[in-house]
């Protein structure tokens, strides 16, 4: 029941699975804070372009992401909408210039408007497939050595791994919990009131929490016996050392930032702006 | 504050976390009304914080938020991210002043955790929310203000009712001081 809609890692040998997972949480990161800061079209444009001929050498299949490509073209065309309904003036006030291409009382259509939806549409494409493409051709378990790698204290990068490990247990927990309040009566279907929907929720809520409770109490013990945080450091078994591809990998990643910090200079600072 | 984390609590942030996913990915409560739904993530959190901690509280949302909006939608909504996060370690410390583990929570801690949880999401919601949109994600005030303020609303009645629900569950379960009697 709803499994097909979690996006997980997928067993592959490409070009993009063969790099070492820290470099690539390294570029896949520093280049989504690149791109987040920055506004200026050009870079942006680049690494769009960049970051979609990359997925298309992972191999991977449309029906994998087409469910939540589909859903994340939905919002985010929804929220530019709200960006425009709510302030249609913002493009000429960040831009310093107005050009009117439609006018319409409230809802004027200014060209330096049209280029701030473009740049924030632009960004989508930037990340978006950056991050599919880390989540889809990245085993979890070197995921979470891999955090430990650029800093991540190794207790919290475990957590994560943690996490990673059991969510698809408190999934199978959860649907458990709720199949057998149904067969007791607990409605939560759109046919029953607000306030029971509430209540039948309550109902799975907490066996779910006690549930895992006990599986809080018997993995820390478990952890324990095996002395875990006892030392300052620990080695990971997925580990692997650096090739010079994954050396490659971090060294265009830093060129990408050192640019955007170049154009944040060039173009004084976040925003290109071609209507001066 | 301890500085070091116990296994306990690495445990703790990481099946909490994977809770979170699960909450925010299956268990949203739609209200009839478009696009508004009862986050059910937020009581959870405020629960879960109140059990743990403060920082069990923020890792929990940092990671629980992060891995969430990775798996629906690829790619994290940094500055709710770092708002969940806030909230989960604020909750924390509303937590600290109650005593669930002692299977206390009585109408006075009631109107005490409400009163906190309301102030806690409005700040968190209202005022952090829509000014780091605008900072990370530079767009119009007004649309981002007018989100935070729906998200506080939603956020403190959800956390308001299930919440405290939760919290009377939890602190029904545990033994109370002084409850064994010598006959």
């Amino acid at each position: 029941m709803n499994n097909q809609n979690i996006l997980g890692y997928q067993p592959q040998d490409s070009f993009i699975h063969r790099i070492n997972a820290s470099a690539k949480l390294f570029f896949f990161l520093v280049v989504s804070i690149a791109c987040m800061t920055t506004f200026d079209t050009r870079f942006l444009l680049f690494v769009a372009l960049f970051s979609v001929a990359l997925f298309k050498t992972a191999h991977l299949k449309w029906q994998q992401v087409s469910f939540i490509v589909k859903f994340i073209i939905f919002f985010s065309l929804l929220n530019l909408i709200a960006v425009f309904i709510f302030q249609p003036t913002y493009g000429a006030q960040l831009y310093h210039s107005k050009d009117v291409l439609l006018s319409a009382g409230y809802f004027t259509v200014t060209a330096q408007e049209l280029f701030y939806l473009a740049n924030v549409a632009l960004k989508y494409f930037c990340t978006v497939p950056l991050a599919l493409l880390f989540l889809l051709t990245t085993d979890p378990s070197s995921f979470a050595s891999s955090l430990n790698k650029i800093g991540i204290s190794y207790k919290i990068s475990y957590a994560v791994a943690l996490a990673l490990r059991y969510i698809p247990d408190i999934q199978t927990a959860y649907w458990n919990i709720s199949a057998a309040q149904q067969a007791r009566g607990n409605e939560l279907s759109k046919k029953a009131s607000l306030m029971t929907r509430l209540k039948g929720m309550v109902n799975i809520i907490v066996p779910l929490i006690f549930s895992s409770l006990e599986r809080i109490n018997t993995i820390s013990t478990a952890m324990q016996l095996r002395r875990f945080g006892s030392k300052k450091k620990r080695t990971w078994y997925t580990q692997q050392p650096f090739t010079k591809t994954d050396f490659c990998v971090v060294a265009l990643a830093i060129c990408l930032f050192l640019t955007t910090l170049y154009l944040f200079k060039l173009n004084h600072g976040r925003f290109y702006n071609p209507f001066n | 504050m301890k500085k070091e984390l116990s296994v306990k609590s690495v445990v703790a942030i990481g099946i909490g976390s994977a809770i979170f996913v699960i909450l925010g990915r299956f268990a949203s409560i739609p209200t009839g009304i478009p696009n508004t739904s009862i986050e059910t993530t937020y009581p959870f959190l405020a629960l879960f914080a109140a059990i743990f901690g403060p920082l069990v509280g923020l890792a929990t949302g940092l990671i629980g938020h992060t891995l969430k909006d990775f798996i629906s939608y690829g790619s994290p909504w940094w500055s709710w991210v770092l708002c969940s996060g806030l909230i989960g370690f604020l909750f924390g410390l509303i937590g600290k002043k109650l005593r669930i583990e002692e299977g206390i929570f009585n109408k006075e801690n009631i109107i005490f955790f409400n009163f906190f949880q309301i102030i806690a999401n409005f700040f968190t919601w209202s005022l952090v929310a829509p000014t780091l949109d605008i900072l990370v994600y530079s767009e119009p005030s007004n649309k981002v203000f007018l989100q935070g303020i729906i998200s506080s609303v939603s956020n403190s009645l959800a956390v308001g009712i299930l919440g405290t629900l939760l919290l009377k569950a939890y602190a029904n379960s545990r033994v109370k001081k002084g409850s064994l009697h010598k006959d």
